[in-house]
């Protein structure tokens, strides 16, 4: 168990490594001369080459690379372009945003995803099933901001029951972060909702043709205590991997809802990094998530692992 | 020959069916509902798309500055925006940048990633092992913001944003491609052609392929799904088709800033025109893939 989870934990940072050069090479290397971009169209070649030379962009490619990733591994993520300050903070504080609202999103679609999968595979092949799945893949390919779109008019504007902005404001309490966090989960739920059911849905379609299923059936015991105590935790393994993987689309939903809803978090920092050309900022809350993810994966593998007796017991071949 | 009166849209399944042999489990997808409801949403947009000239009642561009931010009515069925355009008219013109878009970049990524796919498949070794190790690495990373940051490092355009999609699913592909390739080649047939002597790019292309095609043809659809979603999403966040051209997810991002003043209209319409779409694309995946596997 120890050299499998070893070999995912180098896996990810062989993953992450990866990562930085594709960072790198996108925004380092592909926008041309970083001095023109900042200064614009109009500075002089000579100003535009001291500010290069004072950003350290006219050394050869390599030692770029290796200077600005020795400076991420002591921590020092660079100076934001827009603020002439350390992005850390930044960073940090919008950090702690984006997990608020992906926790919120995520403590009320994993339970409802796996019911709804457990729901279509008792019921699979009817309509019960057809329903779940085709509604449940639909969604789940409906951009986040289409359906937060649906949701907001609904919602706040038409029913007035919530706030349209996701920002509480300054010293907001608990219960009012929360309830205008409400609406910008919905897109994330819809969007996660199908493949957590999908990926339920599978494993209990195979737990319930298994042969112990049908031994449990027929020793007498009620179909509820069959599925509680057999099915479901058997089932549910591939589900929890699958919940993992879906960090990743999760982040990628956060640009969008973060924007839409005008909310501090990582996803709306870096579009605002984008749109302003501060490759700092945008550099460092993309490793950031990246970062998240491969934590995130990592977190699922040891689960995984604790909860299959046989990688647990350390007889994985 | 009653088989081939198809609805159109069915005319590619038909194309391929007629080569495969496999015309009964094709059959079976035209009468499912759900393919016919997802064909039917399909083929107006596709039609909105190359008829939007002649079918949209306003100019797309044209502004009436007396008359913007008007609610629907008998004039503007779907409303005015904030520069006095039609709203169903840039609807119905803004299917046209998306189903060019979308089904490009698709397109390349399944001719690459089908490439990939074979090569990987058929020849296996190290040439297997690096490309499977960098594929896994790509697909450790959020796609979205992948496809994000190189779109904002090379600038906005329609063939940047169909290169760097295709690029992005190209792994995704390649990675289904090569495993149905690996249950071809341990098939009969493919030693038989080994021992006539035929030349490997041979082997994969003429022999290997058109028995992957299913494969490929589903993998191609999902994916379809998921362009238009990336697509519509980058073009959301302001690195897509720039304005003043029709686009739905352009036309959402310009007008979701007076949502809070009462104006719906002019973002929900190309809300609702980016749903039915990838549902309708959703519909005719879910049936043809329920029929390749009964």
């Amino acid at each position: 168990m120890a050299t499998y989870l070893l070999k995912r934990l180098g896996l990810a940072l062989i993953t992450l490594w990866l990562l930085s050069m594709i960072v790198f090479f996108a925004l380092q290397v592909l926008p041309g001369d970083p001095g023109r971009s900042i200064l614009g169209p109009l500075a002089a070649p000579s100003a535009v080459a001291a500010l290069d030379h004072q950003l350290g962009v006219d050394k050869p490619l390599v030692s770029q690379y290796v200077t600005w990733i020795t400076g991420l591994l002591h921590g020092n993520m660079g100076t934001s372009y827009q603020f002439r300050t350390p992005v850390e903070p930044f960073i940090q504080a919008a950090l702690v945003n984006s997990i608020k609202l992906g926790a919120l999103a995520f403590v009320i679609v994993v339970p409802l995803g796996i019911l709804g999968g457990v729901l279509a595979a008792l019921h699979v092949g009817r309509a019960t099933d057809r329903i779940i799945s085709v509604a449940g893949l639909s969604a789940a390919t409906v951009p986040e901001f289409v359906s937060g779109i649906v949701v907001i008019v609904v919602f706040a504007v038409t029913l007035k029951w919530l706030p349209v902005s996701a920002a509480a404001g300054q010293g907001a309490s608990p219960a009012s972060q929360f309830e205008h966090l409400i609406l910008p989960a919905i897109p994330l739920i819809l969007v996660l909702f199908g493949y957590i059911a999908r990926m339920a849905r599978a494993g209990m379609i195979e737990a319930l043709d298994s042969d112990y299923a049908r031994t449990a059936t027929l020793k007498g015991l009620k179909r509820s205590v069959v599925i509680r105590r057999h099915l479901l935790r058997n089932a549910l393994l591939p589900t929890i991997t699958v919940i993992a993987t879906q960090t990743g689309y999760l982040i990628g939903g956060l640009v969008v809802v973060e924007t839409l809803f005008n909310y501090q978090g990582i996803g709306n920092l870096i579009f605002k990094a984008a749109q302003g050309k501060d490759f700092p900022m945008l550099e460092a809350g993309v490793l950031t998530i990246g970062v998240v993810y491969m934590v995130a994966t990592l977190i699922a593998d040891v689960l995984y692992t604790v909860l299959n007796p046989r990688l647990r017991l350390g007889n994985s071949g | 020959m009653t088989e081939i009166a198809a609805p159109p849209a069915a005319g590619v399944v038909v194309a391929h069916a007629e080569r495969s042999g496999e015309l009964t489990s094709w059959r079976l997808v035209l009468r499912r509902p759900t393919f016919l409801a997802g064909a039917a949403i399909l083929v107006f947009w596709v039609v909105c798309a190359l008829f939007s000239g002649a079918i949209a009642p306003h100019d797309p561009l044209a502004q009436e500055l007396l008359a913007t931010n008007q609610a629907p009515s008998a004039a503007h069925w779907f409303g005015t925006d904030q520069l006095g355009r039609d709203v169903l008219s840039r609807v119905i013109a803004g299917s046209r940048t998306i189903l060019i878009i979308a089904p490009l970049a698709t397109l390349l990524g399944t001719v690459a990633g089908t490439a990939i796919g074979l090569l990987m498949g058929y020849l296996g070794g190290v040439v297997d092992i690096v490309v499977s190790r960098l594929v896994e690495a790509v697909l450790a990373l959020p796609l979205l913001i992948v496809a994000f940051i190189f779109v904002v490092a090379l600038g906005p355009s329609p063939a940047v944003i169909i290169v760097v999609v295709g690029f992005v699913f190209t792994p995704l592909i390649a990675r289904t491609v090569r495993s149905a390739v690996l249950v071809e080649s341990q098939l009969d047939y493919l030693s038989s052609a080994r021992l006539l002597g035929e030349k490997a790019p041979r082997i994969m292309f003429v022999e290997i392929m058109p028995n992957v095609l299913p494969t490929i043809l589903v993998e191609f659809t999902v994916r379809l799904g998921y362009a238009i979603f990336t697509v519509a999403t980058l073009s959301f966040l302001g690195f897509g088709v720039q304005p003043p051209t029709p686009d739905w997810g352009a036309d959402i991002a310009a007008n979701y800033g007076v949502l809070p003043a009462g104006y719906w209209w002019m973002t929900l319409f190309p809300a609702l025109a980016i749903a039915s779409l990838v549902i309708a694309i959703n519909l005719v995946t879910d049936s043809i893939e329920q029929v390749l596997a009964s």
